[in-house]
């Protein structure tokens, strides 16, 4: 028996997709609903939020034996994230000297089950970064390029926000906010008194109904284990779920691609190859046209494993920046005690999943040692126990006077540690920064020499450091949380993290913000761009990138509403391109 | 669909419901499948319930653990003690499901035992309540402690971060702490008395 014998099915798709993700599965939504027949392959199981199987929303703590402990979920027991930081079989490296982290989630949706919601638009500027600022890359497209995507996507996808009328921060098609939580309000105040503006969030979960098939919101507070009532934005149930019901599309699960097929005397792509990770048989599907939507690195490296005497390079690749100029967001943290909000009336606040208010960047970099900003990122509330619930009250409880009055010694045990469990509920916050970093041509991806992952697929390795524009954003984040902490009448938790801690001011590590974006980046000039405006490949006109590989840069606006407009930009490119017989 | 249905909807959907898995890995023989809870993944449910059939801690270290837990967390007017809550199960498992914990929770066990014996001839579990106090005091105040004591200190604080993670995640500790979410409702901002008491407004 010869397990190598390749099947190869006997239909060519329109469109092959891979990656049912944000831009997967919003180019599958829209290219099914356009009447394409297409094959969606995903290396991950299947999942819906509906479905009792999957769903882990409103279980209790103590329903896992963990009590929600990140041990096999990074995020934690609850967490709708089929995979994580580290994937069994699935390896990949880092250069000496240089990290990065590389959170994946294999199931239908990809990252999108879970992920925090945060909806921001690019502004105007940060498409034009270069030009502003003489640093980093423009985009070859402007904001009035994608404006009527983003429009478009709020209008489907639904969000929630407030108009505002702030520059390089566009409003949408807004469903009305939440309002804001106790310690919401209080920041709100805090940090306005100190002028730095904090604004309601915007989220894709719905407030209001929008159409027949998804709920409403229910204010449980766990987006991040996906919603069984499709009250939020996962692709799974948004846009994968509603395209099979078009009867369009193919989808085949436990699809781990390997590369794309090109034919030798055109150069165009013909299909991608797969393992099924299931019966471990590989396998190929035929395409007229070929779409990766595997994440940013991981598409990456798919081009880069599609090596053939004509692309030697690997696909798609003659300027030889694919894997170049990788970027994630810059992130830093602080949180703090609020002895006001000790002793709280109790009553259900948990809300949406995630913040209600935020802080968008408010100042000129001009002004700044650091060419990029930040937006900050508030958490606190009386939310649900869960796991680490009290860790570490030994460093707090000696600062602060008991009911009578009186300090006492930290630490401690018996009937006052545990009132003071009770009496500290729901008086903490946390601020996050969340930043635009530098893109350069020395952080980068590249095929690792040395190792393969269980299928015998060549893994990435990374080379990302950061610059020290990174870490001077990340001290003015610092100074920043302590002068918002101060103004609250806050006590700053931990000591302030200065130049000497890791990556220096508590900036986290590379790719630990999960919005990498930039390693087969968009241009006019095919030197040094892998793909034109449409995210169509300069070398291989019946392939495209819609997920944020394609992106020269990512502002300080979390990626994913621009994944979404961006790849229903590009669908309907295709669909007009194949109109025009171009394709 | 409409906001009561999706209520209705919500309230009806399985939790902890036990079906067929998805898929296995590796086919399982036929006699006895696996059963998935809903919201586990095949092979974290097969890594639970082998957890749960192995056992950490000896009959002396659990009950070591059970009476320093409720010497963190008593019962008191309000609630119940932690082992009533179950939190020495909650440890024993986490010593399983991460494995780190095993030797500062085992040697810490050793390290209090040793002390003990020292000071009062006898392992901690038998020494009088007074004389479990009395090395407590030593080893439960991080700031106050004696040179010779940090490695109890390190021990005491790791058993009540552990004692109030699971106290607190458990239904008797849920109800202690008040919260009243976790439950469909309708999100109409900070209840109005709360915003006068904290002279705020919308
Ligand atoms: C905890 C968390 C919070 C986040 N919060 C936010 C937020 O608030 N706002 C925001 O904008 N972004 C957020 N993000 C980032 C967001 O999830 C990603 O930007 C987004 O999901 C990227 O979409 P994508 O389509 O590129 O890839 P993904 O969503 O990662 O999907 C890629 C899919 O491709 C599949 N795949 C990969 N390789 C192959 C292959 N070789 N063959 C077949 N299939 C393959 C994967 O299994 C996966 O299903 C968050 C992420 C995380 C993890």
């Amino acid at each position: 028996m010869n397990t190598f014998q390749i099947k190869e099915a006997p239909t060519v798709y329109d469109v092959a997709i891979v990656g049912s993700g944000a831009g997967g599965g919003m180019a599958a939504y829209q290219l099914t609903k356009a009447g394409a027949k297409v094959v969606l392959l995903e290396a991950g199981g299947y999942f819906d939020p509906a479905d009792p199987k999957y769903i882990t929303q409103l279980k209790w703590p103590y329903e896992s034996p963990r009590r929600g402990a990140g041990t096999t979920r990074p995020f934690g027991d609850f967490d709708a994230a089929w995979g994580g930081w580290d994937i069994e079989g699935e390896p990949y490296t880092a250069a000496k000297g240089t990290e990065f982290f590389w959170f994946r989630s294999r199931m239908l949706g990809g990252r999108t089950n879970h992920w925090g919601r945060i909806s921001l638009r690019f502004g105007p500027d940060d498409f034009k970064r270069r030009s502003l600022t003489g640093v980093g890359e423009d985009w070859p497209i402007s904001y009035e390029d994608i404006s009527p995507y983003y429009d478009a996507v709020d209008k489907l996808v639904g969000i929630f926000g407030s108009k505002e009328g702030i520059r390089n921060e566009p409003d949408g098609f807004f469903l009305p906010p939440p309002k804001p939580r106790l310690h919401e309000l209080m920041l709100k105040k805090a940090a306005t008194s100190i002028g730095i503006p904090v604004i309601p969030s915007r989220l894709s979960i719905l407030t209001k109904p929008i159409n027949k098939d998804r709920g409403q919101c229910f204010y449980c507070a766990q987006c991040g284990r996906a919603c069984q009532a499709y009250a939020d934005f996962s692709s799974s149930s948004v846009l994968c779920i509603p395209a099979m019901k078009t009867g369009n599309l193919s989808l085949i699960n436990h699809a781990m691609v390997r590369e794309v097929l090109t034919d030798p005397n055109t150069g165009l792509a013909t299909g991608v190859s797969y393992v099924d990770t299931i019966s471990m048989q590989e396998k190929t599907v035929r395409a007229k046209t070929v779409m990766l939507a595997a994440s940013t690195c991981e598409t990456a490296r798919l081009l880069l494993n599609s090596k053939s005497s004509r692309f030697p390079n690997g696909l798609a690749n003659s300027s030889g920046v694919i894997g170049k100029y990788l970027n994630d967001s810059t992130g830093a943290s602080r949180s703090a005690f609020i002895p006001a909000l000790m002793d709280r009336k109790r009553y259900n606040e948990d809300g949406v999943g995630g913040m209600h208010v935020f802080t968008p960047w408010w100042l000129d970099n001009k002004k700044l040692d650091f060419p990029r900003g930040y937006h900050i990122e508030y958490g606190g509330g009386m939310g649900m126990p869960g796991y680490g619930f009290g860790g570490g009250i030994e460093n707090l409880n000696g600062r602060i006077p008991g009911r009578n009055g009186q300090k006492k010694a930290a630490g401690g045990y018996g009937a006052g540690l545990k009132d003071d469990y009770r009496r500290f509920y729901g008086a903490y916050i946390g601020m996050a920064g969340r930043g635009e970093p530098v893109p350069l041509e020395s952080n980068y991806c590249e095929i690792d020499p040395n190792n393969v992952d269980k299928y015998g697929i060549p893994t990435l390795r990374f080379n990302y450091k950061w610059s020290d524009y990174e870490v001077k954003q990340a001290k003015h984040m610092q100074d920043t949380f302590e002068e918002i902490i101060h103004a609250l009448g806050g006590i700053a938790l931990g000591s302030k993290p200065g130049p000497e801690s890791n990556h220096g001011y508590g900036l986290e590590a590379p790719g630990k913000i999960i919005h990498e974006v930039g390693t087969v980046r968009m241009g006019n000039d095919p030197k040094t761009s892998a793909l034109n405006k449409y995210q169509q490949a300069h070398d291989v006109k019946n392939l495209f990138v819609v997920d944020a590989a394609a992106f020269p840069s990512q502002g300080d606006k979390n990626v994913t509403w621009t994944i979404l407009a961006s790849s229903w930009r590009t669908s309907e490119y295709l669909f007009d391109q194949v109109k025009k017989k171009n394709l | 669909m409409k906001r009561r249905d999706t209520l209705k909807a919500i309230s009806l959907a399985g939790f902890g419901l036990a079906v067929e898995p998805v898929e296995a890995a590796v086919p399982a023989p036929p006699e006895k499948k696996p059963v998935i809870p809903g919201g586990r993944q095949p092979f974290e449910a097969e890594r639970d319930a082998k957890l749960k059939a192995e056992k950490f801690f000896t009959p002396h270290e659990l009950q070591t653990v059970t009476v320093l837990c409720d010497i963190i967390i008593p019962a008191d007017e309000r609630s119940g003690s932690a082992s009533q809550a179950g939190v020495p199960a909650f440890i024993e498992f986490m010593m399983k499901d991460q494995p780190r914990n095993q030797t500062p929770m085992r040697g810490g066990i050793r390290w209090l035992d040793n002390k003990c014996v020292a000071m009062f001839g006898k392992p901690f579990v038998q020494c009088t309540k007074a004389q479990q106090i009395q090395i407590v005091d030593k080893i439960a105040y991080p700031e106050q402690a004696s040179k010779d004591m940090t490695q109890g200190v390190s021990f005491f604080s790791m058993m009540r971060n552990f004692t109030a993670a699971g106290f607190f995640t458990s239904q008797i500790g849920i109800k202690d702490l008040g919260y009243v979410g976790n439950t469909p409702n309708d999100w109409q901002g900070v209840p109005d008395d709360v915003l006068k008491q904290y002279g705020l407004s919308y």
